[in-house]
């Protein structure tokens, strides 16, 4: 019986075991000791041809409200970007798809140029010095960065700001335990960070982790807070949105140590939360203490230049219970999906970009407090593409209105936050037309309290 | 080639936004929060950025260019169907934080992949949330110590034993979870050494931690015996799943007595690896370490319908973003679904090509272990060395020549000259008899012509690098005006081999 996948005919498995000197495949397995063998079928449905396969994953796919099917001002950490043609174009070459981590630089170097490239795009957003070849997501990453400023101020507190996203501050609690870390969150004062408030609060600390913008979608006074973490002798860690840098300063130009970030929105598609990629880049001083692959410069013996993988002394397969991270397998692919993002918009179009997303969400916001009557839950503070207002009812019960309607308004920041159930968090990309808010203003004028 | 940084001419753009006429500007930022100087992306029209990635492209090997047999790896062909599937709206544009009445079809998916899980490992229950294997292994021993914690044993169960063989993520993974090692050592068999191990482990052990088939492709003779070692000793068993492709429908973890098992999806079910990821490392466990998962779990309510469960008091919380890689559950699932209950005889062909290659080369090259092998395989240029100054590390050049990845060479630690093949159940006949004929021709001619090996490669885009400089003047970003130039000592023998486009 054939299989798509598999190749071998009868005469090809006979021979193949008289070279290797058995009677039969069973008996390849004689090391297994009978114990342990499974002993019957695998209780698994019977296998599917590819047209099955497709018409039954497929009617899953039609089951789920997606941003093709539902109008979207949901964001909270993942948002839906247009992802250019040319980055699936290019994902999709098989050459760059199926091949694993370039351990063979003569058989890699389309991969590790372009890992060096997206090196360099990383660096040249956040203003620092050295990116490594990505992490898993904006998650992990953060996690990676108490790793490293545990190791380098031989400290065991880490602080995060409240108004930090609570999947990254989540998982950094979890991780911190096997570290040998103790997580302190310091609260938001309307909707941002109080720097002196920090400074108190971080004394003893590794390193203070804040998002830029925070998860209300607000600006922090990021230099002072970097200033208050340096002034604690912790490592300022800045969560960014590489998407925001057109506009926004640069961590590394206001003094963070290092920069993190989830990449999704440049250049990935949100696909239920992944695979995408996470970011990490820091100054200089960190180069030896980064977690994760790195690619560098070289050259070949005829002195023409090439790409490896470098500094890998840090590494598991080197270190081993001394690397600086466990981390082997990345997110490559979904990292070259950011590079090639990046290429496409180039610095002008980072900036449009960035400019269209602050204007629409400024519009959005005006109309909702003119039109609607539901105002900001922050007044006072400097908003980026998303923002936080008041929808006057309980906001879940808002969604769930919306929804009926076919739009979805925004993430109810209640889950996460206490005393926060009247607020909506409502995301406006360049996706997102004028006409498209007018509807998610009427809608809320109808369903908001 | 040059980089895309030095193809950049200012002006050009690649992108065309949509403007949104008649809206009021923007808030103006304050001044120190406000971009100072532009970042310098890449400045190209679209069709360079598809000509430069392309070229990228060609100067790349994957398993669609050709065979790939690097060991514990699982290069195996990946169907271009999941593709098609991951990328569908309702997957690609669905928010993961959706609710779940619009989220049920993903929800669905997650959940029945988890159902096959467990059933392939012979385990309880499954959170799909790790990123990749080594999360998953972190993410287990995390289990291991919630557990512990739980029945008091915390400060008590400080040590976690490891073989010599292990890939390097246990250790390290071992240091993340506030653990210490136990190293224990291999037999001349290529097992664990059992008496070695009796004197390990005690009451202060909180886990083993091993692959099996371990990373020379042997599967344990004595695993019973060893998983009664540390049950009787009240430790748990965690089972590192790169090498489940070996066994598949043959034997489980669950059967073999561990209790928690990482699978790494971009290995044994075909999720492309993208050059370094993309990867899925979902974990099973025995239902005794279940309420010690991480949160969300992916449920199937009374009503039938699916959802999210946070309610579990025990959790050690969230180890990733949202439930995982969702995108790699797609795929996956997928590939699962096209082979069913045959999952069997994808493990039979991977052991029997393993073990043909095997069985054609072992003459040529030294073998440590001289056994039937599982879906792979190590051997060492040990005598090549010796004999005529040709290392792994030149056969593995070599082998590019004749059309080839190399396999891992290195690794495991415990051969010296270790080239650690595995084909697979990918592959015709007649590929894995062209790999061993140019693996038998490299024996030659290390003989004959060591030069043609210690020269090689003499096809690729490039000649062998110079690793030793990338690491002592490490220059991992382009400089723009300031870029060092390429120079190296020229090499007089070197000619520039024709690339690869």
């Amino acid at each position: 019986m054939t299989h798509p996948f598999l190749a071998l005919t009868e005469s090809d498995r006979e021979e193949m075991l008289g070279t290797i000197g058995v009677g039969s495949v069973e008996d390849l397995f004689r090391d297994l000791p009978e114990a342990v063998r499974l002993g019957r079928e695998l209780e698994l449905e019977p296998a599917l041809s590819e047209q099955e396969v497709f018409a039954h994953v497929a009617a899953l796919a039609g089951r789920n409200a997606d941003a093709s099917t539902e109008l979207s001002f949901l964001g909270a950490g993942m948002y839906d970007h247009y992802v250019p043609a040319v980055v699936d174009t290019i994902l999709q070459r098989g050459e760059l798809l199926t091949a694993y981590t370039p351990y063979q630089p003569e058989m890699s170097q389309g991969v590790l140029q372009a890992i060096f490239e997206y090196q360099t795009a990383v660096c040249e957003l956040t203003g620092m010095d050295v990116s490594n070849a990505s992490g898993y997501d904006g998650t992990s990453v953060a996690a990676d960065a108490c790793y490293v400023a545990k190791h380098t101020t031989g400290r065991d507190k880490v602080v995060v700001t409240e108004a930090t996203n609570p999947q990254v501050r989540q998982v950094v609690k979890t991780f911190a335990a096997g570290f040998g870390l103790e997580v302190v969150e310091v609260p938001h004062r309307n909707g941002v960070t109080d720097p002196d408030e920090l400074e108190q609060v971080a004394a003893d600390a590794a390193a203070v982790i804040f998002q830029q913008p925070n998860f209300f979608g607000c600006l922090e006074p990021a230099p002072d807070i970097c200033a208050a973490a340096a002034e604690a002798g912790a490592l300022p860690v800045a969560h960014v949105d590489l998407l925001s840098l057109g506009v926004l300063e640069a961590p590394g130009r206001y003094g963070a140590a290092l920069a993190i970030g989830e990449g999704q929105a440049a250049g990935n598609f949100p696909s239920f939360g992944g695979p995408h990629y996470g970011f990490l880049a820091a100054r200089q001083e960190f180069i030896r203490r980064m977690p994760g692959r790195i690619v560098g410069e070289t050259v070949d013996t005829a002195g023409e230049r090439g790409y490896v993988l470098t500094l890998q002394t840090r590494e598991q397969h080197i270190r081993r219970e001394k690397a600086t991270s466990n981390i082997t397998t990345n997110q490559t692919l979904l990292a070259l999906g950011g590079l090639v993002y990046l290429t496409w918009l180039g610095p002008q179009g980072l900036r449009e970009l960035g400019e269209t997303c602050l204007s629409l969400a400024a519009y959005a916001k005006k109309r909702l407090e003119e039109r609607a009557g539901l105002g900001p839950a922050f007044a006072e503070q400097t908003t980026f593409k998303e923002f936080a207002v008041r929808v006057g009812r309980n906001a879940r019960e808002v969604v769930a209105a919306a929804r009926e309607q076919g739009v979805h308004p925004g993430y109810a920041l209640g889950r996460d936050y206490e005393g926060m159930d009247d607020v909506l968090l409502v995301a406006v990309t360049e996706r997102r037309t004028p006409e498209e808010i007018d509807r998610l203003v009427d809608v809320l004028a109808e369903v908001g309290g | 080639m040059k980089l895309i940084f030095e193809k950049s001419q200012a002006g050009r753009r690649a992108s065309a936004l949509p403007r949104y006429e008649h809206l009021p500007g923007p808030s103006e930022l304050p001044e120190d929060l406000r971009r100072a100087e532009p970042p310098r992306l890449p400045e190209v029209p679209e069709f360079e950025l598809v000509r430069h990635f392309t070229e990228l492209s060609t100067r790349n090997f994957g398993v669609d260019t050709g065979f790939y047999p690097l060991g514990s790896c699982t290069m195996k062909y990946n169907p271009r169907i999941n593709e098609r599937l991951a990328a569908l709206p309702g997957f690609a544009r669905l928010h993961p934080l959706q609710e779940e009445d619009g989220a049920q079809g993903a929800l669905e998916l997650m959940w029945r992949l988890q159902e096959i899980l467990a059933e392939v490992t012979g385990l309880d229950a499954v959170s799909l949330q790790p990123a990749a294997g080594s999360q998953g292994e972190l993410t287990g021993l995390l289990l291991v110590r919630a557990y512990f914690a739980a029945r008091g044993e915390g400060d008590q169960r400080r040590k976690v034993v490891i073989p010599d063989t292990a890939h390097g993520t246990n250790p390290a993974s071992v240091t993340m979870a506030g653990y210490e090692l136990t190293p224990v050592r291999t037999d001349a068999r290529g097992n664990i050494d059992v008496e070695d191990l009796r004197g390990k482990v005690d009451e202060h052990t909180a886990a083993l931690m091993l692959t099996n088939p371990s990373t020379v492709g042997l599967f344990d003779e004595n695993i019973d015996e060893i998983q009664r070692i540390f049950h009787g000793a009240g430790a748990l068993m965690y089972y590192d799943g790169a090498n489940l492709n070996a066994v598949c429908g043959i034997s489980r973890p669950g059967d073999m007595g561990f209790d928690i098992v990482h699978i790494n999806l971009h290995k044994t079910f075909s999720q492309p690896h993208g050059g370094g990821g993309p990867g899925g490392g979902p974990i099973a466990v025995r239902e005794i370490l279940e309420p010690f998962l991480p949160v969300p779990a992916v449920v199937r309510r009374e009503d039938g319908d699916f959802g999210l469960d946070y309610d579990r008091p025990q959790t050690i919380g969230k180890v990733r973003g949202f439930t995982g890689p969702f995108g790699v559950f797609v795929r996956s699932y997928a590939y699962i679904r096209m082979w069913g209950p045959r999952l069997r005889e994808m493990s039979e062909v991977a052991v029997l090509n393993a073990n043909y290659v095997l069985a054609r080369l072992k003459d040529a090259y030294d073998l440590p272990f001289d056994r039937l092998c599982m879906h792979e395989f190590v051997v060492s240029a040990r005598s090549l060395k010796k004999q005529h100054g040709c290392t792994a590390l030149d056969v593995a050049k070599r082998l590019m020549d004749y059309g080839f990845h190399p396999p891992t060479i290195y690794f495991p630690l415990i051969v010296p000259e270790a080239l650690m093949v595995e084909p697979t159940e990918t592959e015709a006949k007649e590929t894995l008899d062209a790999f061993c004929d140019a693996m038998l021709a490299i024996a030659r001619e290390a003989a004959d012509e060591p030069e043609l090996l210690k020269e090689a490669p003499h096809h690729r885009p490039v000649q062998r690098l110079d690793e030793v400089r990338a690491a002592k003047q490490p220059v991992v970003r382009y400089g723009f005006e300031e870029h060092p130039q390429a120079e190296a000592e020229p090499a007089p023998t070197a000619t520039k081999a024709p690339t690869g486009v």
